[in-house]
């Protein structure tokens, strides 16, 4: 069974709001002074983190609506996804404006040079088509079957994500692993799920025969 | 069907175990914030041993300090952790008393020192030196120290030594990050005999005026100006003369990433990252970093006639 519509409007704002504390935590560090003795990393750092994690959250709904057989869930994937391009669009921008400083010279040649801003850019790239594909009027002018197949990106983004992640810290690989030991799960019990309509399906087929 | 309640689902379900974590560190911080804010100066007060009037040194350069609070809290030594603000958090668990360090290998009087004995060896100065870390951010240190010359000179290398091999202290109930195996414990680093003797090299105990703090290597580390921080071994117990390069622990971590020469070098670009510029601590845009990190004039002549670009 779903929740009703009005419950499911007060979820959503409910779940708007703590999507918001990542970014209220650091404003109120940035107030307080307690974004260490370098905070333009601490930003990048804060940004970048939550970034991939919004990521994670947004590619669990899937897998969460078919572990609890909770079908609404899917209502709340679009706002999470934004909300991953929003911390993307923070961390950018902390990259350019703060530790930058519009450097372009500088700029460019990171992205050509350094591999995992090259890649780390090439995720941000390619999550902007799909924020501004997310409005149900893109769905209707895509057609369905064309925007999933767009969207499918976010797969190819989260795998870059956790690269780019692994390839910036210096020794100690602890998060980037549990990160990339998470996207496996979750992309595990999709395959599983797949697998197990496909064997479902031919059952079907056969019993019709 | 399954009928839930959105009420049901407890947050600790939906929340993604890292991101549970890092609220609970958060909260834990919050909360020790608090604590520290209710007794001041009470953290401060075990690491504020001020050391007796210290020379001036010609070495020293003129440019802005940066602040205590930064060099004491924003701080690479993973034996505490591989997070910045670690060691300042957990380094109390370090004792730096007692504390020998044993000097030994080919040296004709290897001899073991007593911390106390060791801050009397030669008079202290302070050198007001720049830091650049391999991760391209700057700092201006006020160190207290005397040059290892001196201790060098007192143990007489033999003829067979080329290099000096600098040993952190092993102890992982004192040290938790090394229950981590993030690098090879101990943590070791090295230098060449002559970069050992170089009068810039310091045996350094204290900073502003003051015995080092656990988090920046209590109670004795080496200072190498001209190299990227992570050369310069932090709460050292044993100095081994060598006729074979030791073999450093960031060599081991990533070969291809960390030389054992390791000198600050512009031109020289870290696999991953580009070392051209630096973030000094406390500013906003970043600078050029220079060649040996400012200390061309005193060191280029060790390494003349050498590819830098190969003994990176
Ligand atoms: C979807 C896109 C992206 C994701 C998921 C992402 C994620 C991350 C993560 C998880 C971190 C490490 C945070 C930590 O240490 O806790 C990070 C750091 C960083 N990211 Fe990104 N990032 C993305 C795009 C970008 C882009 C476009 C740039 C710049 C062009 C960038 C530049 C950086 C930099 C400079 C760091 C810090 C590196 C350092 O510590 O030296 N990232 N990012």
């Amino acid at each position: 069974m779903q929740p009703k519509p009005e419950q499911i409007t007060r979820i959503k704002a409910a779940v708007f709001a703590v999507c918001l504390i990542p970014l209220a935590l650091l404003v109120w560090r940035a107030l307080t002074g307690g974004l260490t003795a370098n905070p333009i990393e601490d930003i990048t750092h804060h940004t970048g983190w939550w970034t991939l994690t919004f990521l994670m959250v947004t590619l669990s709904v899937t897998p969460l609506r078919l572990l609890l057989n909770a079908p609404w869930l899917l209502r709340l994937r679009r706002m999470l996804g934004l909300f991953a391009f929003f911390y993307a669009s923070l961390h950018f921008s902390t990259w350019l404006v703060l530790d930058q400083f519009f450097d372009w010279d500088a700029m460019l040649k990171d992205i050509v040079k350094r591999p995992y801003i090259t890649i780390g850019f090439t995720a941000f790239v390619l999550l902007t088509p799909l924020a501004a594909t997310s409005t149900n009027a893109m769905v209707r002018r895509l057609g369905a079957r064309r925007w999933q197949a767009l969207h499918r990106l976010v797969y190819v983004i989260a795998i870059l994500g956790v690269t780019h992640f692994w390839w910036l810290v210096k020794k100690d690989i602890r998060e980037p692993l549990a990160f990339a030991m998470l996207l496996a799960i979750l992309f595990a019990i999709r395959a599983w799920h797949a697998l197990g309509k496909r064997r479902r399906g031919s059952a079907v087929m056969q019993r019709t025969l | 069907m399954l009928i839930r309640r959105p009420a049901d689902i407890a947050p600790s379900e939906i929340t993604p175990h890292s991101v549970y974590r890092r609220r609970r560190e958060f909260m834990l911080s919050a909360a020790a914030l608090g604590a520290a804010a209710l007794a001041p100066g009470l953290g401060d007060a075990r690491a504020a041993t001020k050391l007796a009037p210290l020379a001036k040194s010609p070495l020293s350069t003129s440019e802005q300090l940066t602040a205590y609070d930064a060099v004491t809290s924003y701080n690479n030594f993973y034996e505490f952790g591989t997070d910045k603000e670690d060691p300042k958090e957990r380094a109390g668990s370090l004792k730096t008393r007692p504390w020998t360090v044993q000097v030994d290998g080919e040296v004709s009087k290897p001899q073991t020192f007593g911390i106390e004995d060791l801050l009397k060896l030669a008079p202290m100065e302070e050198r007001i030196y720049r830091l650049r870390c391999v991760e391209a951010w700057s700092m201006v240190v006020p160190w207290a120290g005397f040059p290892l010359a001196e201790l060098v000179k007192r143990v007489q290398p033999t003829g067979n030594a080329k290099f000096v091999e600098f040993v952190t202290l092993l102890d992982p109930a004192q040290m938790p990050g090394q229950k981590i195996p993030v690098l090879e414990w101990p943590y070791v680093e090295g230098l060449r005999l002559d970069e050992a003797m170089h009068p810039l090299t310091l045996l350094t105990f204290g900073l502003y005026g003051q015995v080092l703090p656990n988090q920046n290597g209590a109670p004795v580390r080496i200072v190498v100006p001209w190299k990227y921080g992570f050369k310069s071994g932090k709460s050292i117990v044993r100095i081994r003369f060598t006729e074979q390069q030791p073999k450093t622990s960031w060599m081991l971590a990533g070969p291809r990433e960390y030389g054992f020469y390791s000198n600050v070098n512009p031109t020289v670009d870290h696999p991953r990252w580009s070392q051209a510029r630096e973030r000094r601590i406390g500013e906003f845009r970043k600078r050029d970093t220079l060649m040996f990190n400012g200390y061309a004039d005193q060191v280029a002549s060790l390494y003349a006639g050498m590819d830098l670009k190969k003994n990176f």
